[in-house]
């Protein structure tokens, strides 16, 4: 079948919303009130319902360029939930101006637009394109935090590393159309990836994932994050630091089929993930800034994932899709408590948690159950994801991964641990000036809390969607 | 009386009840009273595991089993024996009594310390009778967080730096753990703890597991090199985490050695017997030296579970079964007595807001009851025949010559030493000559503190006297254990270059009370 609008759904709706704040930033210049869209949350709701409504749609579309499959239906699920929860937090967004608010949120509801076509990418340039409309959108969206010349700087340094990082992956495209004659995912998977075999296409595939790995903050194309993360608002960093990986990880898992384990890139991916986590985790032992603290952590969470990719196997397929969306819960709940740490919409760093336990004990706990799960420990979700990941590497070559990974376990529970610290046993901490909070937040912020901690203790039934998905793709 | 699962209850209604304390907006004293009434209630839940316990069954008991994970085959599954039912009702029935002595002890920020106590007793009995792999690890690392509590908010004054240095020691320890179970779920295909148990891996894959699992248990215990985190840790605690420290904690990681570094790397664990071995006596001597030149109470006790643990670690890696009792036996023991003299120095820091020795000399006249229960406690503690601590060390010294007589002539020193550095701090709590008279208007034990303490000083006295009970719960699971290594290293002890301890023979085990 080529086309059936009901397989596409989720996009649809999402493009609606995104099309009503485009109408609302043309039609109502100026006006405060409605340039607010405070009916957004509950438009992202319905969104979300309609991705989990269509769960179970399955089809190929356009020429084979495009897949419904479980894999992109279980991510469009997961984007449409993190654009639930972004758009809880971004209407009140400090630093944005009022008048530049729709656009503001537009641009974000494109980007998770561009996520959502990117999930179900089956094509490279298919995957190419798509991967663009999510950044083109955040691009602009980096430099919006009124009176700030660092968000210039992030914005430039965004534009730059993405733009090269785009230009590189298209170069790779050519050696891949070159050295193996087709573009499309399922055609390519049966094909020789090794070295020895067709350098060019292997060459070409390197450089292709370069333009993905950016999108993951993965090292060696991380150099971005921490800076961009810093300099933008809070609200936009909590969008940028989580639903983007959210893509990178569906495409990762789409590609997956080209990377057997024994192949020269995925052993050079499995570097890659541990410089990446040993290196985020080091560098943000030594931040004081708790976004640019995030970014390192998101740096090293990049690496666990690639974890499951160097498996080679469904469970490690299934493994990866579940710690990315858990990801997205844990990393959302922090950010969500960190931005709502300072009322001006500055930089918060750890002296603003002092006292949080006592001021607003919902808010500590979230950020307890967050950053332990970002952790690691059990019972949380990270625990649950990090588990499967390590279970489904370990016999294909990959020990020393895994013992890599359990280390910056090790190394990485100083930084959250100080998360937890500050917020629980500082005494010194006055009465912390917290940003306003609507009950909408609150719910949210509970229900992430909640989540992580059930999927940490019964992780069965996602993990088995995710399972599925790793099975189409890797039977 | 209804059946019900014994164990899923004692481990879920502390975290319920933990939760209901949680939302409820209660007044102190209700908080409280309501912690002491819900440490009663989980005492009284636990009554089945004494009654219906089968005396003289080596395997494993109250087993509960149901699909957690299926993809990856992990079980919500538990169960009981000889070694771990000790430890299970002890950290049960210290739940009450940790809520008494923090009566009048913790001031600030009741509800959060309750819900530290609540959270702590479930994660011990969970580890006590996790039968997975991954539902230990849970368990193991779920306890890290109410104790760093513990020690970060109700601390002295160098708690930021005590509890920080206790959370990095045992988190970095038991990371390698998880690498292990990692690894002994692709070697042996399952999380299951009997199953693992009974299966045979080759030697290079069980010389690394011994050595992951032996690092996270070895910081844990702790063992000489790895112990410095224990002093600062049980210092700055407030005196019910101190209690729960040295009574329980401490068990996991020689329950650890117990259950997964025998069972499941035999060869490995015999392989280096030779280095544990020698770490235990280092723990034993080392303690015990230290503890000699403390001047601060609660680091001297601090050092001397060092010393005790060395004892534990002794009884387990000399492989026979005297050793074998005699660990368990001191992991008890050790529990009762060192949390019983943790809880007196809490009231006694109480009543003088300090831990100098010189602060509490010649306290026999004045708090005549407190002296004579410190004393009862301090005497067993050292070994005195008669109380409970003497039967747990003398089995391990029996076992450590029955293996090697170099080995029990190199622990003796520590069990001397023992006595030195308690008597001598008991000597002078009781008759040193006080630098000011200020301590003479300290009262005496109160109702409350009599509370505390007599259960554990009968339990002294009861155990010292009629070990029988106690060694017919933990001999056939510890014998069973030793046959079973014996059984699966023979091929080893067969190489002539290896000289195993003789004691084979001795495989036929008389039960103490048989």
């Amino acid at each position: 079948m080529n086309f059936d609008i009901m397989l596409l759904l989720p996009e649809l709706s999402l493009f609606v919303l995104a099309a009503a704040l485009f109408t609302v930033s043309v039609t109502s210049p100026g006006d405060g009130a409605a340039r607010r869209a405070y009916w957004l949350p509950w438009a992202s709701l319905a969104v979300l319902a309609v991705c989990l409504g269509s769960l179970n749609a399955r089809g190929v579309m356009f020429h084979g360029t495009y897949i419904v499959d479980g894999l992109s239906q279980i991510f469009k699920a997961a984007i449409a939930a993190g654009f639930l929860i972004t758009s809880l937090f971004t209407p009140n967004a400090r630093g944005v101006d009022d008048d530049k608010r729709a656009d503001y949120l537009m641009f974000l509801a494109f980007s998770a637009w561009g996520l959502m076509l990117l999930s179900s990418a089956a094509e490279l340039m298919t995957l190419y394109v798509a991967m663009e409309i999510s950044s083109y959108s955040l691009y602009a969206v980096i430099p919006l935090r009124a009176q700030n010349k660092n968000a210039a700087e992030a914005g430039v340094k965004y534009i730059m590393f993405g733009a090269m990082a785009t230009a590189v992956a298209l170069f790779g495209y050519s050696y891949i159309l070159a050295g193996q004659g087709t573009g499309f995912v399922s055609e390519l998977a049966g094909m020789d990836w090794s070295f020895a075999g067709n350098p060019a296409a292997a060459i070409g595939l390197i450089l292709f994932l370069c333009g993905v790995l950016f999108k993951l903050a993965l090292f060696p194309f991380h150099f971005w994050a921490p800076d961009v993360y810093q300099g933008t608002g809070n609200e936009t960093a909590a969008f940028a630091a989580t639903l983007p990986k959210l893509g990178a990880a569906a495409v990762l898992v789409r590609l997956a089929a080209l990377l057997a384990p024994n192949l020269e890139i995925t052993f050079l991916l499995a570097l890659f993930a541990a410089a990446s986590m040993t290196l985020g985790n080091l560098a943000a032992l030594a931040q004081k800034d708790l976004k640019r603290m995030l970014g390192y952590s998101g740096i090293a969470h990049s690496g666990y994932l690639v974890i499951g990719l160097a498996a080679g196997t469904a469970e490690g397929l299934g493994a990866m899709s579940f710690y990315a969306i858990v990801y997205l819960l844990m990393n959302m709940a922090c950010f969500w408590v960190v931005c709502h740490l300072r009322c001006d919409g500055k930089n918060p760093v750890y002296d603003d948690l002092n006292g949080l336990s006592k001021n607003a004990p919902g808010l500590a706990l979230v950020l307890a159950v967050s950053a332990f799960a970002l952790v690691g420990l059990p019972p949380t979700a990270g625990f649950m994801g990090k588990l499967f990941l390590l279970t489904s590497a370990w016999n294909h070559g990959y020990a020393w991964l895994v013992i890599v990974a359990v280390i910056n376990t090790a190394l990485a529970i100083f930084y959250y641990l100080s998360l937890f610290r500050h917020a629980y046993t500082a005494e010194t901490g006055g009465a912390v000036n917290l940003r306003d909070r609507n009950w909408m937040g609150t719910v949210a912020g509970t229900v992430m809390a909640a989540a992580i901690l059930v999927l940490g203790a019964l992780p069965g039934g996602l993990y088995r969607l995710a399972l599925e998905a790793g099975t189409t793709l890797l039977p | 009386m209804v059946d019900y699962p014994v164990l899923s209850v004692l481990i879920f209604f502390p975290l319920a009840a933990a939760l209901v304390l949680m939302v409820l907006p209660l007044p102190e004293l209700t908080i409280r009273r309501y912690t002491l009434l819900a440490g009663f209630v989980e005492c009284l839940l636990a009554l089945p595991l004494i009654r219906d316990f089968k005396l003289g069954d080596a395997g494993f008991q109250f087993i509960e089993k149901a699909v957690w994970v299926p993809q990856w085959d992990l079980a919500y599954s538990l169960a009981v024996d000889g070694i771990s039912l000790l430890m299970v009702i002890l950290s049960v029935a210290l739940l009450p009594l940790c809520v008494l002595c923090s009566w009048t002890y913790v001031g600030k920020r009741l509800k959060e310390f309750h819900i530290c106590l609540l959270l702590m007793t479930t994660a011990c009995v969970g580890v006590f009778s996790a039968m997975d792999l991954v539902l230990f690890y849970i368990f193991w690392e779920a306890m890290l967080i109410p104790m760093y509590l513990l020690i970060a908010v109700w601390g002295g004054p160098e708690r930021r730096y005590a509890s920080i240095k206790f959370f990095l020691y045992t988190l970095a320890g038991s990371t390698l753990l998880l690498a292990a179970i990692v690894g002994l779920f692709h070697q042996g295909g399952t999380f299951s703890i009997p199953a693992l148990m009974q299966m045979d891996f080759p030697m290079g894959f069980q010389t690394w597991v011994f050595l992951f699992m032996a690092l996270a248990f070895a910081i844990k215990v702790p063992m000489f090199p790895f112990h410095t985190w224990l002093p600062a840790a049980h210092v700055q605690a407030p005196s019910a985490g101190s209690v729960l420290l040295a009574s329980v904690l401490l068990k996991m990681g020689t329950y650890g050695f117990l259950r997964f570094c025998l069972p499941m790397c035999p060869d490995a664990s015999m392989y280096f017997a030779p280095m544990m071995i020698a770490l235990s006596l280092a723990s034993i001597i080392y303690g015990g030296l230290v503890a000699l030149g403390q001047t601060d109470i609660k680091k001297l006790i601090a050092y001397s579970s060092v010393a005790h643990m060395g004892f534990v670690t002794l009884g387990i890696f000399i492989f026979n079964p005297r050793g074998a009792e005699g660990a368990v036996m001191v992991m008890l023991n050790h529990g009762i007595v060192t949390g019983a003299l943790f809880m007196m120095i809490g009231a006694i820091y109480e009543r003088s807001h300090s831990r100098e020795l010189g602060d509490h000399l010649g306290m026999g006249k004045y708090l005549p009851a407190y002296m004579g229960l410190f004393g009862l406690f301090a005497v067993s503690s050292f070994g005195f025949p008669g109380l409970n601590s003497f039967v747990g060390e003398a089995l391990v010294l029996i076992g450590a010559f029955q293996a090697k007589t170099s080995i029990g002539l190199l622990a003796i020193p520590g069990a001397m030493l023992a006595a030195a550095y308690m008597l001598r701090l008991g000597l002078k709590m009781a008759w040193g000559r006080p630098s000011s008279p200020k301590d003479k208007g300290w009262h005496d034990l109160n109702a409350r503190e009599w509370a505390y303490l007599m259960p554990l000083a009968i339990l002294v006295v009861y155990i010292g006297l009629a070990p029988g009970l106690v060694m017919k719960v933990i001999s056939p699971s510890t014998g069973k254990m030793i046959d079973d290594f014996h059984s699966r290293t023979a091929h080893v002890a067969d190489a002539p270059e290896q000289t195993v301890p003789t004691v084979l023979a001795s495989t036929a085990l008389p039960g103490a009370g048989q």
